[in-house]
């Protein structure tokens, strides 16, 4: 056990940050930085994506459906393949692999956001569109303040699940040679080669970590959004 | 006030407005009334353009609303609709409920507008609840919340469409009194309803539909006693004697 305690003592930091400073930026920051930016990116167009699936106009409703149901019928490495392989022989521009990996992550979970938002709209009744523009509201503003107020508090526990996806599907990254920290991780496992289990048991963990901290949040958040109805119904009783 | 002049709306092949031709002047009160699906909800609900016509033409204050200049939020804003199922925002307080609009589409300061809510709301008689969410009010409550929402934009008229049918039948009356208040402050209004005791103390004209027409037009007292279509007569019989038929 000794030996493996040296094993971290020696890759800890080459585990966190890549080859960075000498190098470019890797390891579990790289995991996190594209984490992060696939989801500040992908939500904004999941929003975009949900509109246009909900838009009256056929033109814009179309392409935008067939975008969805394409992505939801593809397994995310494709989609990886497709932007690797063949976004630079139809764009001319050949991206690094995070700029790559970054734009399939974004594609993919816009389209599923998309959905999320959809259903959240759309499950709110009616007449509450229907009242905001009696009183004399435009579409969008009647959106933005009456509307997606209360369906992104529906959506929540919904667009968490699809966080915790990201967190996870970046390591797919590993696949165009990205050295984010599961590639890592095998990196490290080739050159000690004796500690196979406990290296990938390190990297389990840390995912683990990463997205427990984040459904335990969700969850939280559940839990909070029930108790407030409990206790909403309950003065409703005392009335 | 308003004008329909030859309106005709269908849903696919339904014909839900056949040929109405009205006019509902100002300061008047019109109660719509009718068996259930005869089209008085959407007569209602074509007058701010939330349900779209196929032919004819409605005026209100002379402007035609279908028309391509019109700007319809602006339109809008300037009348009052109340719904069957009060429609309260319900991530806002009874009070930003009812500045929410005057906030953003009249300019007003947040002061100013939560001045004039609250007078409003005293008018219902809801000052105490102005901070209360919806859900912790009563039905009767919130629809009178409802009608302080809509009268915030100052509008010279107001539309209601079953106002109380969705409340147990003890909070019907506290919502008819704010009615009444207001119909004697000489707001026009139109109000789709079966409270036939508010329509024959508060309404200066009823309009009885069936099958989408309006088959008659009468002041209250009239319409009550003396009906004069076989179809108003047996509606009037059957809501005063419920189980005659069914016996």
């Amino acid at each position: 056990m000794s030996g493996f305690l040296e094993v971290i003592d020696t890759y800890w930091l080459y585990f966190l940050v890549g080859q960075y400073p000498n190098g470019p930026l890797g390891g579990l920051a790289l995991t996190l930085l594209l984490a992060s930016c696939a989801l500040v990116m992908a939500m904004p167009l999941g929003i975009l994506l949900a509109f246009a699936r909900i838009s009256p106009w056929r033109v814009v409703r179309w392409p935008v459906s067939i975008l969805v149901f394409v992505v939801r019928g593809t397994p995310l490495l494709m989609v990886v393949f497709w932007a690797y392989f063949f976004l630079p022989s139809v764009t001319g521009v050949k991206t690094n692999q995070f700029w790559t990996m970054l734009i399939a992550l974004v594609i993919f979970d816009a389209a599923y956001l998309a959905e999320i938002i959809r259903a959240g709209i759309q499950g709110l009744p009616k007449g509450q569109m229907e009242c905001a523009r009696s009183l004399g509201f435009g579409y969008f503003r009647a959106m933005r303040l009456v509307v997606l107020p209360q369906a992104i508090r529906h959506m929540l526990p919904s667009l968490v699940n699809q966080f915790i996806s990201t967190i996870k599907e970046t390591s797919l990254g590993y696949i165009i040679g990205l050295a984010e920290v599961s590639f890592i991780t095998s990196q490290i496992n080739t050159q000690v080669m004796v500690y196979p289990a406990q290296i990938y048991l390190v990297l389990g963990l840390t995912y683990l970590l990463l997205c427990f901290g984040l459904s335990r949040f969700a969850y939280w958040l559940e839990r909070r959004r029930g108790k407030k109805q409990a206790a909403i119904a309950a003065r409703k009783e005392a009335i | 006030m308003i004008e329909f002049e030859s309106v005709n709306k269908w849903y696919d092949k339904y014909h839900a407005l056949v040929d109405v031709t009205e006019t509902v002047a100002r300061g008047e009160v019109v109660v719509v009334c009718g068996p259930s699906g005869s089209g008085k909800s959407t007569l209602i609900r074509t007058i701010n353009r939330l349900e779209p016509i196929q032919t004819g033409h409605i005026r209100v204050n002379g402007q035609d609303i279908h028309d391509k200049s019109i700007d319809l939020n602006a339109f809008r804003s300037g009348i009052g609709f109340v719904f069957q199922q009060f429609n309260l925002f319900p991530h806002l307080s009874a009070l930003e409920n009812c500045t929410l609009a005057p906030l953003h589409l009249r300019g007003l300061s947040a002061r100013a507008a939560r001045e004039k809510a609250l007078s409003l709301l005293d008018r219902v008689g809801l000052a105490h609840k102005a901070d209360a969410m919806p859900e912790a009010l009563s039905g009767g409550q919130q629809q009178r919340v409802a009608i302080a929402r809509a009268l915030a934009m100052e509008p010279p008229l107001m539309l209601f469409d079953e106002p109380t049918s969705s409340l147990d039948p003890e909070m019907v009356g506290e919502v008819l009194l704010v009615m009444r208040d207001l119909a004697k402050d000489g707001m026009t209004m139109v109000c789709v309803t079966h409270e036939m005791g508010f329509a024959r103390e508060v309404a200066d004209r009823i309009l009885f539909m069936d099958a989408g027409k309006v088959l008659e037009r009468a002041t209250p007292d009239d319409f009550f006693n003396r009906p004069q279509h076989p179809r108003a007569a047996q509606f009037l019989a059957d809501i005063r004697t419920p189980f005659a038929r069914a016996v």
